[in-house]
């Protein structure tokens, strides 16, 4: 798990020995991960393997008991508020529920962090939104309220935010639950034409295999708290791993069995209840 | 030996709510000038915190005075006494039902409003969101809603306490008689600004505006980010408002008018 | 950015009705208007006992306030108490042979200074004593000599037992 001979540029996040543990449960335990610059990196897992405390973990919103996490070779952990939210203004984060403010329009929430961060004139601020708003295909809904967008378009709407400071590390949390095909199509595109055109660095954590796959570059997989396999889409396509088998192409049964723990059925069947 | 433990992590719970409050105004305060720099965010909170709260203040207000002139009235009377109504209308009002009753409404009509709306924010990660956009919630959020509550806390309990007073000339001149003259004059010689006016309406609504201000936004900020969190927050915001506000008059009313040594 | 400008609109009522609030209050509830410090003058009075007279008691004139008790402290070569008076500087020309006497409004009411006008020409000057002055009717002393008076009726010519409480 130590060798990342496989990247080509320096990578932007480099994690190194990361535990974190919520109550006595450990979420992750040693876990080691670098997302290359330019790329987009897929950290995919069953479901509840604590992808997105991965993601605030990186962004500084949750602390780990052991390790560190860098990003372009500052411990983020280490950083004072103030240098943190200095760093924070290069990080984009697209979150599960879009988070959209519900009392501000899709205009203002575009132009949220703008009027937040600088002293801009009104005519550039308005230009910066509709730069934005087009990029995701939304500069029409400008008027609407959260409550009017669709699921889909909330999120385009959110992305549009989340890319309004121009990051250099942008995290999509789920970005493909809870969509219908058309959408989850335009998303898919939407993260790999931002990435390429803005420069960014993509994170995106998904369960959603076929889509994070198509765009990914490379692809982590992470279960029971650490690193289970890690390569690009076609290289754990065709792994021999019987869980990385399993998980890749959705198979009912396997490593992962289909059945909770139990007692034997038959046995389970036969035993008279409590009350016969 | 169970029951004892279970005391026990209750104690521990409470101490540390306390702490992360105690936390969350320092916050709050550490942050008061990028609040006070950006008057617009607090004058949209003034509407949501102030003006709606008009209605039920002025009704309440009136109503508190009307009460207070017609118990006041019944129990002068026999004393031959009714040209002291004004007096203790104003009194009451002015030292105690003003700030106490307004800050009463005040957490029920906007203390509840903004626990349940920080607590939704946080809820649909409003308030993560914001923290990875490099914008501080508790600058942005929590602090125009804390400062725009404690200026509007006194100026409704002003507002209450003057449409109180008119409310008791309503019954107390109008429907009962009282001598129009003797009702203000018997006010204006016992009613003393500073020591009535300034420590009951202003100082003691001020402390009042603070603490419920305090509490219903760091009950939101503090609330388990489900329906079911936002619901007790809610509640405990209006009920610890409650306990407070009713707790700190009994003291301020002791050091301010004393009468214990 | 109409409806940001009502928003704005209706704060500004609402905090100018507060203000109008307290200014009521100040005023009318309070009656601050009627103690300006500054523009009143001192007169001094000299009582036996005052009774329950509190700093800050009406002073009237005819039943007409005209200022307030400013201080009461005790005379150190008499004994007596020492009243301090501010009166309203309208009120001035007060005449000298002007009386105080220490009243209670109504039967259980608090205590206030009623000034009475002589009929002198010079008036009083800031600082000025009043020569004449009436003590607090102290209720217990009066039943006291309500009851010695009865009794000294009742036993006809018989000397009092006791001749002053």
């Amino acid at each position: 798990m130590s060798e990342f001979s496989q990247q080509t540029a320096p990578a932007l996040v480099r994690i190194r020995g990361l535990s974190f543990r919520r109550d006595t449960r450990a979420i992750f335990d040693n876990v080691d991960l670098d997302i290359p610059r330019g790329k987009v990196t897929a950290i995919m897992g069953p479901s509840g393997t604590g992808k997105t405390t991965l993601l605030r973990l990186i962004g500084a919103q949750l602390r780990p008991q052991l390790g560190r996490v860098e990003i372009d070779g500052t411990d983020v952990h280490r950083l004072s508020r103030r240098d943190l939210y200095v760093l924070r203004r290069r990080i984009g984060m697209l979150f599960q529920s879009g988070a959209l403010f519900t009392d501000l329009s899709v205009f203002e929430n575009v132009a949220f962090p703008l009027r937040e961060h600088y002293r801009l004139p009104e005519r550039l601020v308005r230009t910066l939104v509709l730069m934005k708003l087009e990029a995701v295909g939304l500069r029409g809904a400008r008027e609407l309220m959260p409550a009017e967008l669709s699921g889909g378009m909330a999120r385009r709407v959110a992305l549009a935010r989340a890319i309004a400071l121009d990051p250099l590390l942008m995290m999509y949390d789920e970005p493909f639950t809870g969509q219908d095909p058309i959408s989850m199509g335009v998303l898919v595109k939407l993260i790999r034409t931002l990435n390429d055109a803005l420069g960014m660095t993509s994170v995106v954590v998904s369960h959603d295999v076929a889509e994070a796959c198509s765009i990914a570059d490379y692809v982590y997989l992470i279960s029971g708290g650490k690193v289970v396999a890690h390569g690009t889409p076609a290289e754990l396509g065709r792994a021999d791993s019987p869980w990385v088998d399993q998980f890749m192409h959705g198979l009912a049964d396997g490593p992962v069995p289909f059945h909770y723990p139990a007692r034997d059925y038959a046995a389970d069947l036969l035993e008279d209840g409590p009350n016969t | 030996m169970n029951a004892l433990a279970s005391l026990g992590r209750r104690t521990l719970d409470i101490l540390a709510r306390m702490g992360r409050a105690t936390f969350c105004l320092l916050q709050i305060l550490s942050g008061l000038h990028s609040v006070l720099i950006r008057p617009r965010l607090i004058v949209a909170q003034m509407y949501s915190v102030g003006v709606l709260s008009l209605p039920i203040i002025l009704v309440s207000g009136l109503f508190v005075g009307m009460v207070l002139g017609l118990q006041g009235y019944t129990t002068l009377v026999d004393f031959g006494a009714a040209e002291s109504l004004g007096t203790v209308v104003a009194l009451s009002l002015v030292r105690e039902l003003g700030p106490v009753v307004a800050a009463l409404l005040y957490a029920g009509r906007a203390g509840s409003a903004l626990t349940a709306e920080i607590g939704l924010m946080k809820a649909t990660e409003q308030l993560a969101g914001m923290e990875m956009m490099a914008v501080d919630p508790v600058r942005r959020v929590l602090g125009p809603r804390f400062v725009a509550g404690v200026f509007a806390v006194p100026l409704l309990a002003a507002i209450f306490t003057a449409v109180g007073i008119l409310g008791g000339y309503l019954v107390g001149v109008g429907l009962l008689g009282v001598d129009d003259g003797a009702y203000w004059s018997q006010m204006q010689a016992k009613v003393q600004w500073g020591k009535d006016i300034l420590n009951g309406v202003v100082l003691k609504s001020v402390i009042f505006g603070v603490v419920a201000n305090w509490i219903a936004v760091f009950e939101g900020y503090d609330a388990v980010p489900t329906s079911a969190g936002i619901g007790r927050a809610t509640t405990r915001s209006v009920v610890n408002t409650s306990l407070a506000v009713l707790g700190l008059d009994f003291i301020l009313t002791a050091l301010l008018f004393g009468g214990i040594r | 950015m109409s409806t940001s400008r009502i928003v704005e609109t209706l704060v500004g009522l609402f905090v100018a009705l507060g203000i109008v609030a307290l200014f009521f209050l100040s005023l009318q509830v309070s009656g601050i208007s009627q103690l300006g410090g500054e523009r009143s003058y001192r007169i001094y009075a000299r009582f036996e006992n005052v009774g329950g007279l509190k700093v800050r008691s009406p002073v009237s004139m005819a039943g007409v306030r005209i200022g307030r008790v400013g201080a009461i402290s005790i005379d150190p070569q008499t004994f007596q108490a020492l009243v301090e008076l501010r009166i309203d500087s309208q009120f001035a020309d007060l005449p000298v042979d002007t009386s105080a006497k220490i009243l209670t409004s109504g039967l259980l009411g608090e205590q206030y200074v009623g000034l009475e006008a002589g009929g002198a020409d010079a008036v009083l000057k800031d600082g000025s004593t009043l020569k004449l002055t009436q003590s607090a009717l102290v209720l217990e002393n009066i039943i006291g000599q309500f009851l010695f008076s009865k009794a000294a009726e009742g036993s006809g010519s018989n000397a009092a037992p006791a001749a002053k409480p």
